[in-house]
């Protein structure tokens, strides 16, 4: 026994001892750790997006398990029109929304990193839009979009710019481009609040040097700002990107996918022939059919961050 | 909007507000039909009803005094939870699937059919009230049963009608809503030639908008389904009726292709139209604001009626009324809980207290509620009457099963309507979208 005290381990023996290796085996005790958070990975992330994806191969109704059918929910939503139509709003909404959303956020965080008067409240009250719930929000532009009661149309009609009311949701190029004005107004804040926090780890001495290499303001944000910020735009855009992609409250309360299909996002879609239509399988496809799309969002913002320590100065690798 | 939204109304507290109801009519008849009733409630049973949340309070009013009422006289604590219309659905259906959540569920159309498996079978209650008030409605038999058993009791029907200003459609030259279709088509080119259009909801609105083009679709002859559930939507009679709705819909008010279920309450009140289709709460609301003292309520309570739907060429009314079905889950441990719950809701001392409540806004189901007083009450109300008798059913020729269902809940008539109206599609294209869609629920 005295030989197993000094010798510091004992892997290289059989018996009993193997369990003596293991209880200080770093890995063995950090896969004990880690199982926790695993298994709660697993039951509430692994878990239902396999069902779901397994869902999606199946006939699945409500109150009805359903067979496995394979690839035939995928065969008939490919050639579904009102699904075709879904994909190109979603990805029309979601380029849209998110190529504004940036513009905007960018513009207001730079506003906003400058000496302002009262610069906290401002920045509060920017937040504004964020904090209001979705479905509160989208009540208010409902009435900001009502063909009879809309106060943008009431106000153009005062001022004689035009003589009948907007059909704001009524015509489908309008009622596109609202949802996406209700969108970006709502998903601004986060991306102004965001890249204010990047904009504030910018080192002042670094725009004191470029003002005395005379660099204009352009050139000091496309060459100082903008390569510093770009992990942080790669991470806040894939978040704006995946939010607008799965966006469901604003359309459902605004116009359920209306007029005719014109605003209908395959979130909404897949819920209403899920839920509402019962059709669970053919629900399950629509929103498995998300999956690609957003993994090809996730892997372009990695790419972004990758681009990163090239950008530092080290080797590319 | 209703902007006193109740979230839950816990009805285990009837059991404190009940005794202010002692001595109160309904509670003594409640006890003589305890004594009575062939349903007897199991001992210490408990039930959990979920319902849609109403529309008028009055309504839930008198609905929750006959569930107090019901505890008192059989001792049955019944909880109520209100949910909104469209999430009745999915919860019933989740309840149904897992076989666990609340023992009775109020839902609307075809709610017991989606599951009829997991219904209780409730022929004996059905039958039961059949022999004292009559022969159940066609379209509450077709709504209640399922393989020659009731599986739901069609509690009522909420009436959808043509909501209309009686000066306006005068300024138009007419004295009252055509009763065919060319003439109405001629009403609604008047009304906006006069400034006052009207406008029925093209946009998801999935009580007034359905309601709507199923009466343009079955009024021109057109069907989605045959008797056989196949699909039949593609002919020269749907043709017509989108041919009929394009006309109509350029006679609309602008705006109609994003109304939801709330957007014609809201602009008729505000007189911006001058008619719709609607249930009788625009009018419930003008009254309410008349009474509060608002003058220009009062002139649209006056000025204001309903109308039956104009019968198309098929020579017969094709309206098109929701129903609410209660039912009870098979899961239940008080299945007699639910029955005697059922029993009790219809039976006369109870439902005709709670059919004034909803001063027409629902309509029965058996032809003895046909003295009801609200009837009686006022002449703008009394059409609402026969909404059980002249409403065909979802899925009309077709079964009202789950296939109905997922075609009203995907708008598939509504959209193709919709597209058509709005000009993004011809007629043709749309019926082949929409047949592709049928024939894959139909399959």
């Amino acid at each position: 026994m005295s030989d197993a005290a000094i010798t510091p381990s004992g892997h290289d023996r059989a018996g009993p001892s193997f369990w003596e290796g293991l209880k200080t085996n770093r890995n063995f005790l950090g896969f004990w750790f880690m199982l926790p958070a695993a298994a709660f990975l697993v039951l509430f992330l692994v878990y239902p997006l396999g069902l779901g994806v397994w869902l999606s191969f199946t006939d699945s109704k409500i109150g009805n398990p359903g067979d496995f059918i394979g690839l035939e929910n995928y065969e008939w939503i490919i050639g579904d029109a009102k699904f075709q139509l879904a994909v190109f709003n979603t990805l029309f909404y979601t380029f849209v929304a998110s190529v504004v959303k940036f513009a905007v956020g960018l513009y207001l965080a730079i506003l906003l990193n400058n000496h302002l008067p009262f610069k906290a409240m401002i920045r509060a009250v920017v937040l504004i839009p964020f904090i209001v719930p979705t479905v509160l929000s989208a009540i208010a532009f409902w009435w900001i979009f009502d063909p009879q009661f809309s106060v943008i149309s009431w106000a153009l009609r005062k001022w004689g710019w035009i003589s009948g009311n907007i059909d704001f949701l009524g015509d489908p190029w309008n009622a596109r481009i609202s949802v996406i004005f209700a969108n970006v107004w709502r998903g601004v804040p986060f991306i102004a609040i965001t890249l204010l926090a990047g904009l504030q780890t910018v080192s002042p001495s670094l725009y004191e040097a470029a003002t005395l290499d005379g660099a204009s303001k352009w050139q000091m944000f496309r060459y100082v700002t903008y390569p510093i910020l770009t992990p942080i735009i790669a991470v806040v855009m894939t978040f704006s990107v995946l939010f607008t992609f799965t966006d469901f409250q604003l359309i459902k309360v605004l116009t359920n996918g209306g007029p005719a299909g014109t605003t209908e996002l395959m979130a909404t879609m897949s819920y209403n022939t899920a839920i509402l239509g019962g059709r669970i399988g053919e629900g399950a496809a629509i929103s498995t059919a998300m999956i690609p799309f957003l993994l090809g969002a996730i892997m372009i913002s990695w790419f972004g961050l990758q681009k990163r320590k090239w950008q530092q100065g080290s080797d590319n690798d | 909007m209703h902007t006193d939204r109740r979230g839950f109304l816990k009805g285990s507290a009837a059991f404190g507000a009940g005794a202010l109801l002692a001595g109160s009519g309904l509670t003594d008849f409640a006890r003589a039909w305890a004594q009575a009733s062939p349903f007897k409630p199991e001992k210490g049973a408990k039930l959990t009803v979920l319902r849609w949340k109403r529309f008028v309070q009055s309504e839930e009013d008198a609905f929750m005094k006959l569930v107090e009422a019901f505890t008192k006289a059989t001792g049955v604590a019944v909880n109520v939870i209100n949910e909104g219309l469209d999430d009745v659905q999915p919860k019933a259906s989740v309840a149904a699937n897992t076989n666990q959540g609340p023992d009775i569920f109020w839902g609307l159309y075809s709610l017991p059919h989606l599951f009829p498996a997991k219904c209780m079978d409730v022929t004996d209650v059905a039958t039961h009230l059949s022999k004292k008030y009559g022969e159940w409605f066609d379209s509450a038999k077709t709504y209640g049963m399922s393989k020659g058993k009731w599986i739901a009791i069609p509690i009522a029907y909420n009436a959808n009608v043509i909501n209309y200003r009686q000066s306006m459609i005068e300024a138009a030259g007419f004295k009252s809503i055509p009763q065919d279709l060319k003439g109405f088509m001629e009403l609604m080119k008047g009304l906006k030639a006069k400034g006052t259009p009207g406008g029925f909801a093209l946009g998801r609105a999935s009580g007034d908008g359905n309601a709507w083009v199923h009466w343009a679709l079955w009024a021109h002859g057109a069907n989605l389904v045959d008797k056989n559930d196949k699909v039949i939507i593609n002919s020269p009679e749907t043709v017509k009726a989108l041919e009929y709705v394009k006309e109509l819909s350029s006679h609309f008010a602008p705006g109609t292709a994003s109304w939801n279920d709330a957007f014609n309450n809201k602009a008729f009140l505000a007189s911006e139209i001058s008619l719709t289709n609607n249930g009788v709460s625009i009018y419930a609301a003008a009254k309410a604001g008349a009474a509060k003292g608002d003058a220009k309520m009062k002139e649209i309570m006056d000025d204001m009626n309903h109308s039956n739907w104009p019968v198309g060429t098929v020579g017969k009314p094709t309206e098109f009324h929701i129903c609410y079905p209660m039912l009870g889950m098979k899961y239940t441990k008080f299945p007699n809980a639910v029955k005697a719950f059922l029993d009790f809701t219809m039976t006369a001392e109870n439902y005709n207290p709670w059919l004034e409540g909803a001063v027409a806004y629902l309509s029965h189901p058996l032809p003895a509620f046909d003295a009801n007083n609200v009837w009686k009450s006022d002449a703008k109300l009394t059409l609402c009457k026969d909404a059980g008798r002249r409403t065909l059913t979802a899925g009309h020729l077709g079964s009202v099963g789950e296939k109905a269902a997922s075609a009203l809940a995907d708008f598939l008539i509504l959209d193709m309507f919709a597209s058509v109206a709005t000009g993004r599609s011809t007629p043709q294209e749309a019926i082949a979208v929409a047949e592709r869609q049928a024939k894959r629920i139909y399959r």
